[in-house]
């Protein structure tokens, strides 16, 4: 016996594909990057201080994810091992943003269209040139990429964040100016995150080789008090 | 870029990832023998607040010197150090893979291996070498860190069969090791602070490349001297040619004194 007809249009296949995976994401707690003088700040809301949001790629790219945690804590080492693998067969200095987030891109959009489920997750790449200049680059589920000026946001409540994210941003922001920005933006006009609810990280030129470095509870507690 | 199903998936493992992609750093040996190019003496020692590591600059081909300038002592992170001796370019080519594969397993893992766990890893490496080393590219390296969870220097020996062997005071290698073992041996004392342990590891060098034809001595007309790089907690620290020729005008006033 024939099954009855089950005929689903491909708008609206999509649809469902981008309304679950948005739905994934958007029980998460958000991630912000912010430009600043000679560097990129990246801060997570997380609770947790063993499972990383925010991670070093190569010498000069730092890779940040929200959602479901093993499918981007994947994205990360892939992520490592296309570095590490074209590094090694070219030169440290021929490994870029663009070209990851482009590598992503493609990922993210080929599981999309193809796979059972769409990935859960967003993810920001960022990169800092060796004389400070920084990119930025926001790769979504479906594999839209943007690249993004001066800040970005992805997580749950992004929209509210990016808001808060604008008003405060300028060109002379230092580190810890830049890290407390977020970290407001983050939390919003009604509450207040402690050091231990945070994950930060920041990209600056002046650390050397690896420019990714960890704030540790202590260094965050201190610059947020100021 | 792909995503590996849990029972390919390459993990920590560097060697592993760049065979999965058709990139051996080590190839098969082939029937034969090659006469490589050779670097020379290399020595570590411990001192108060971590290990001193010295490599002379020279390396030969029979008995031409190819290069006046070589570097033998290489940070594998930042707190180990591996200094090599043998054949040039295998062992220069073993130092990148090596210092890829800590870096690699850090990021992957997001912490660093053991000093202990390294000097496995280099071990490691050796004993894959080891058809090379039969046809005469034999790598002999020293692997020295300081030990942040003992908080100590400590030092490692190798043999080309992959052989690791821990030294309580110094170590050294390749074909100046003799004459440098011995001074070392005379002047090692377990409380040398690090320019103390400087200072010997000049005099033995120096020594090595008066007996030792293949290692290369201090040469102030270019500005070239041996490598002396000190590890402690602080991490890996390489002296400048000018500071080096400093601790060898030391030892040049120490020797005209008798």
């Amino acid at each position: 016996m024939a099954m009855p007809g089950m005929y689903v249009s491909p708008e609206q296949l999509m649809q469902d594909r981008a309304d679950y995976a948005r739905k994934g994401i958007s029980r998460g707690r958000s991630l912000a990057a912010v430009e600043h003088q000679g560097g990129i700040a990246l801060v997570a809301e997380n609770a947790s201080s063993t499972l990383r949001k925010v991670s070093e790629i190569y010498d000069r790219i730092a890779f940040g994810g929200v959602g479901r945690y093993n499918e981007f804590d994947q994205l990360r080492i892939a992520g490592v091992r296309y570095a590490e693998l074209k590094g090694y067969q070219y030169s440290r200095e021929d490994v870029d943003a663009r070209s990851l987030a482009n590598q992503y891109a493609q990922m993210l959009g080929q599981i999309f269209t193809h796979e059972m489920k769409p990935m859960e997750v967003e993810i920001v790449v960022a990169e800092i040139d060796s004389d400070g200049t920084p990119e930025l680059y926001r790769i979504q589920y479906d594999g839209t990429v943007a690249d993004e000026q001066h800040w970005c946001c992805i997580g749950g409540d992004s929209e509210a964040v990016l808001d808060r994210l604008s008003d405060g941003w300028s060109q002379e922001l230092d580190r810890d100016a830049a890290v407390r920005l977020a970290v407001q933006a983050l939390a919003g006009p009604d509450r207040s995150l402690s050091a231990e609810e945070l994950e930060v990280a920041v990209l600056a030129a002046g650390n050397g080789r690896r420019c990714f470095r960890r704030l540790d509870d202590a260094e965050t507690e201190g610059l947020l008090a100021v | 870029m792909p995503l590996y199903v849990p029972g390919e998936d390459p993990g920590t493992d560097f060697l592993n990832l760049l065979r999965q992609n058709g990139l051996d750093p080590f190839p098969t040996s082939l029937p034969g023998t090659i006469d490589a190019g050779h670097a020379t003496t290399v020595l570590a020692l411990r001192c108060a607040g971590g290990v001193v590591v010295a490599g002379d600059r020279r390396a030969t081909a029979g008995h031409l010197i190819s290069h006046r300038d070589m570097q033998k002592v290489f940070p594998a992170d930042e707190h180990s150090a591996v200094a090599i001796a043998g054949a040039a370019g295998p062992a220069i080519q073993m130092v990148r893979v090596f210092q890829l594969q800590l870096e690699y397993y850090e990021k992957i893992e997001g912490k660093p291996l053991t000093l202990e766990g390294k000097a496995n890893q280099l071990a490691e490496m050796l004993r894959g070498h080891l058809p090379q080393a039969m046809q005469g590219l034999a790598v002999v390296p020293i692997f020295a860190g300081f030990d942040q969870a003992r908080e100590t220097g400590r030092l490692f020996q190798f043999d080309v069969t992959g052989g690791r062997y821990e030294e309580q005071d110094y170590a050294t290698s390749g074909s100046g090791s003799l004459h440098a073992g011995t001074v070392v041996k005379l002047g090692y004392r377990s409380d040398l602070s690090e320019s103390e342990a400087l200072s010997l590891a000049v005099k033995a060098l120096w020594h090595a490349a008066d007996e030792d034809s293949a290692t290369g001595g201090p040469d102030p007309i270019r500005g070239i001297y041996p490598v002396l790089a000190v590890i402690t907690n602080q991490g890996f620290r390489q002296l400048s040619d000018e500071q080096s020729g400093a601790v060898f005008a030391d030892f040049r006033e120490e020797l005209a004194e008798g």
